[in-house]
């Protein structure tokens, strides 16, 4: 078992200070992220003119159809929809 | 900083969809995350913010594939590792810069570091909730004593007296001198 002095303790504690809050915030919200990317993949792939307008004009056609434009979301769907 | 639910538990959770259960995990680990990025690699801001999103969004993404459900905080551990060292090889494509930069000596001594401050951060959820603000407060934000004595509500001039008898419950309870109180417990 280890032994700890306070000065140990401190450091230990002191070593585990928070993340900016808005990165963990940014990450306890890819569930909701990852259902709007899903989202618009399903719908694209029932609906051609839109899926078209993904590919030609990502973000137009995102703002367009009134999705929110989070940077990390645009950048999966180019990826999927290789738009670039 | 509760915990309740051991890791087990929380993957279990998370797989089965509970969005409050993936917001806990990510709030258990964030703070390995980027201590691991920005101290052990040095990595920017700007940087570190990547990889703390990518190690999230790869962990989300891949969490049905984690073979043991208690190895969480490895598996997420040498996720960001390998994130980093990606990051630094990235950016030496630009700068050339040596290969003992991209992987530095001391990385693997500061993360042995940060694996022995999370388990003491852990056990914290074992001490009364104001042992927990204060040591948190004043050791890991950083916070002085007149912050902390505003924010708890409590004359400044006991802080210090208050730090060192939660810092020796800490210490009981890490060396198996007292029991771990219940999560929540305010006391």
């Amino acid at each position: 078992m280890s032994s700890y002095d306070e000065q140990r303790l401190a450091r230990l504690i002191g070593a585990l200070p928070p993340a900016p809050e808005a990165w963990v915030r940014a990450a306890q919200e890819l569930p909701g992220a990852r259902a709007g990317i899903d989202e618009i993949v399903t719908r694209a792939e029932a609906d051609a003119a839109f899926r078209r307008r993904l590919i030609e004009d990502l973000e137009g056609a995102l703002q367009a159809e009134g999705y929110e434009r989070d940077p990390a979301l645009v950048e999966e769907l180019r990826v999927r929809f290789r738009s670039k | 900083m509760a915990q309740a639910l051991s890791d087990t538990e929380l993957v279990a959770r998370c797989r089965s969809g509970d969005q409050q259960a993936w917001a806990e995990l990510v709030e258990r680990f964030s703070r390995y995350v980027y201590a691991i990025s920005v101290q052990a690699y040095r990595l920017s801001e700007a940087d570190a913010e990547d990889v703390f999103q990518e190690v999230f969004t790869r962990a989300y993404q891949h969490l049905d594939g984690l073979r043991d459900d208690s190895a969480l905080r490895p598996w997420l551990g040498q996720l960001t590792r390998r994130l980093c060292i990606d990051h630094l090889r990235a950016s030496a494509r630009e700068k050339p810069v040596a290969e003992e930069e991209l992987e530095p000596l001391e990385a693997q001594e500061t993360i042995a570091l940060l694996d022995e401050a999370l388990s003491v951060h852990d056990a914290l959820a074992g001490v009364p909730e104001h042992c927990r603000e204060i040591l948190d407060r004043f050791f890991a934000r950083d916070e002085s004593y007149r912050t902390i004595g505003e924010a708890l509500d409590l004359p400044a001039g006991t802080i210090a007296s208050r730090i060192s008898r939660c810092l020796a419950r800490l210490r009981d309870l890490l060396e198996g001198r007292t029991e771990a109180v219940p999560p929540s417990s305010p006391r």
